[in-house]
């Protein structure tokens, strides 16, 4: 999976949990940028990409994450991580 | 197949496009609102529909509405906001309009004493208690010998037992109370139970005992052990999201924690299923019995296949030994549909089994309406099972109100996914529920006496009833407070009561508290009339007035009106106020004083009205019913 569509697939999970079917996100953006991105819709952002991608997500990661770009590598990182072979 | 994951809820598959134009408009239709609700919803999505409903709430909000609304307080040790969401869908899967109060974590004691709490506010209907295994037991112990052990279960749970009773102590209405989760690691390893203050041996101990006096002080348990079995610990509690937001239950569980919880409320609310409509061909045997004859379908020893069809038999046999209705209604000719029945050796289930059975070419919404009326069920309270989806898909069309549960491939888990969905939570089951297959049956052999009488009088005068009465006591309570939290159409004012609450009204020595049972020449109907009147000065009020419609049209109704009467005049009243409280379910009853001969006192443009009757004018109702007071029940 290339980093673009994760890209894709991360912009879409995070306006389903926020309720914002047009929201606009790039790899810049930060939790601040968008309204009703708390730290309650945090945890079901997070929650709802591990779920989404058969992932794992650390609690050292969570709290190290600074904006959607990293957040989209961890996750790729991940999936490269569960690849056979 | 896990709970989690609603498995036996229709996916929907326009789902995404629905949810956005009910996010977008304010003015969607409640009915769409509970359709959505009852497909297969993630936990973002039950969020995005609850965001849905609470948007169209406020435009559409109206005291009117004819849906019934709650309010429920989660009062818990840990952080349980991000559950809500999850109750209010599972109340609108019931048709329920949900209010929900989430304590501060931790906060619940305080909120229980002050008076100006926010919760007392709130005016709970329902409180769910949730407290957290280190909350409760600290820390797994291994020093501690069995007589330690059980003394801190004991004192723990006696502290679980105060807090209902402080809760009752200000609130009625339904008190549940959450299973200990078993987040313990263990200390020494399989050998666990042996250990007495091992995390396994405390949470179990504590649990069980937690059933007991949740048994004693009649409060519901949301026990959460065989989901978390099942699915695995994993699936429901995620320590990281424990050490992040004190979240004990993971968000990807909520949709199923709301579920599970709406049971116990729905149960109260009696909007548990009470009929199970089963299709034949590959539901209960395999292959088709029209094609493959009695010899040809897999059913029983021989065959795994035939095997796990009567597996799915005898749990659908032991369902109606504790009170759910059996029907069945197949696309069949009658002959061959009944022959396994009657004839083939391995049927668990038998035609006395099925209180009604429908097989013919029509369609099958058709049917299933039918199966309803013969029974004199609403037909929200039939669930339908069938292996083939086009059919499932019809009636999911036809009768959004029928529950089909989406039963996967293999018989061998027929049974599971039908327990998994647990449309048929009961509170409790009492001995009425073991007699009530017998009831249905030989009400349809009154019927088929009632065919071969011409002149209805000379029916009732052949079934020899006899209507026994008795003031509320001890030993009917279970059976009454079921009565009048389930009955839904022949019920004047559908006011639902607890224990305590009925408790309390028997303590009222001016009040009248009828249980009526019916006996005739075909058996005991069990108990089929509830009456409830209080006074005031010399009026007595028909506070609650409920019947069983197995007993409709056999002058019951005149036959309690005349008890009713006699028991006022003995009690000094001079009058009778009754009051009919329309709702979507009990039009049968709107003229039912009226009948009576009351007078109307007022009626309003939401179709309630007032009834009175005079006491002193009032001529006793001749009846083919002979009425025996205080006989043992």
């Amino acid at each position: 999976m290339s980093n673009a569509t994760i890209l894709s697939d991360v912009r879409e999970i995070i306006a389903d949990v926020l309720d914002q079917p047009d929201l606009k996100i790039d790899r810049t953006t930060t939790a601040e940028d968008v309204e009703g991105w708390d730290s309650f819709s945090h945890i079901n952002i997070v929650v709802a990409m591990e779920s989404h991608f058969g992932i794992k997500i650390h609690t050292s990661e969570i709290e190290e994450l600074r904006n959607v770009g990293e957040l989209v590598d961890i996750v790729e990182k991940k999936l490269e991580a569960k690849k056979p072979g | 197949m896990r709970l989690v994951d609603l498995y036996w809820l229709a996916p929907s598959a326009d789902l995404k496009d629905r949810l956005r134009s009910m996010a977008a408009s304010s003015c969607a239709a409640w009915v769409d609102l509970v359709q959505l609700a009852n497909s297969r919803l993630d936990f973002v999505q039950t969020i995005r529909l609850d965001k849905a409903l609470q948007k169209n709430l406020h435009s559409a909000s109206s005291d009117a509405a004819p849906w019934r609304k709650l309010k429920m307080a989660v009062l818990s040790s840990s952080t349980s906001d991000h559950l809500l969401p999850a109750l209010r869908v599972a109340a609108l899967r019931r048709n329920l309009e949900l209010h929900t109060f989430a304590g501060d974590y931790g906060m619940y004691l305080q909120e229980l004493q002050q008076d100006s709490s926010a919760l007392f506010e709130f005016k709970p209907d329902v409180i769910l208690f949730a407290f957290h295994a280190q909350h409760l037991l600290g820390s797994p112990n291994p020093s501690l010998n069995r007589a330690d052990a059980a003394s801190l279960v004991e004192s723990t749970a006696d502290k679980i037992r105060g807090t209902w009773r402080l809760a009752r102590k200000r609130f009625s209405g339904q008190i549940i109370q959450q299973s200990v989760l078993p987040v313990f690691e263990p200390l020494i390893g399989l050998n666990e139970r042996r250990l007495p203050g091992s995390g396994a041996s405390l949470v179990d101990g504590l649990n069980l005992r937690i059933g007991q006096l949740a048994d004693e002080e009649n409060v519901d348990v949301l026990d959460l052990d065989r989901a978390m079995r099942g699915d695995g610990l994993a699936a429901w509690h995620d320590p990281v999201l424990w050490y992040r937001g004190k979240q004990e239950l993971s968000p990807l569980a909520a949709p199923a924690y709301g579920e599970l919880a709406l049971r116990l409320i729905g149960a109260q609310q009696g909007r548990s299923a009470k009929c199970l409509v089963l299709d034949l061909d590959n539901t209960l045997w395999g292959g088709v019995i029209g094609d493959d004859g009695l010899e040809g379908i897999r059913l029983g020893q021989g065959s795994a296949v035939g095997e796990a069809f009567v597996g799915f038999q005898t749990y659908v046999r032991s369902l109606a030994s504790r009170g759910v209705i059996l029907a069945v209604c197949s696309k069949n000719d009658m002959e061959n549909a009944r022959a396994p029945f009657e004839k083939h050796p391995d049927m668990v289930l038998k035609m006395q089994d099925i209180a009604c059975f429908v097989a013919n070419w029509s369609d099958k919404a058709s049917n299933i309406r039918q199966i309803a009326e013969q029974l004199n069920i609403g037909i929200d309270s039939l669930v339908f099972a069938d292996d083939n989806p086009f059919e499932r898909n019809i009636v999911r069309r036809e009768l959004p109100m029928v529950a089909v549960p989406e039963l996967p491939e293999d018989a061998a888990f027929y049974g599971r996914c039908l327990s998994d969905a647990g449309y048929f939570e009961a509170l409790q089951v009492t001995t009425e529920d073991f007699e009530r297959g017998g009831q249905y049956r030989a009400n349809l052999e009154r019927e088929n006496l009632r065919t071969s009488h011409t002149d209805l009088a000379g029916y009732l005068r052949s079934l020899d009833m006899e209507l026994r009465w008795q003031p509320f006591d001890a030993v009917g309570l279970q059976r009454i407070v079921q009565l009048i939290n389930k009955t839904n159409q022949f019920n004047l004012t559908t006011r639902r009561y607890t224990e305590r609450d009925v408790q309390s009204i028997m303590d009222n020595a001016g009040a009248v508290t009828l249980q009526l049972r019916l006996v005739d020449q075909f058996g005991d109907n069990g108990i089929i009339g509830i009456v409830i009147g209080k006074p005031e000065g010399d009026t007595m009020v028909l506070d609650t007035w409920l019947m069983s419609c197995r007993v409709l049209g056999r002058q019951v109704e005149e036959a309690t009106i005349n008890l009713v009467v006699a028991e006022a005049k003995r009690l000094g009243s001079a009058r009778l106020l009754g009051e009919y409280l329309p709702t979507k379910k009990n039009n049968m009853v709107r003229d039912h004083y009226q009948k009576l001969g009351f007078q109307c006192l007022s009626s309003d443009a939401g179709g309630a009205s007032r009834w009175s009757l005079d006491l002193a004018q009032y001529e006793p109702f001749d009846t083919f019913i002979k009425t025996i007071g205080n006989a043992p029940l």
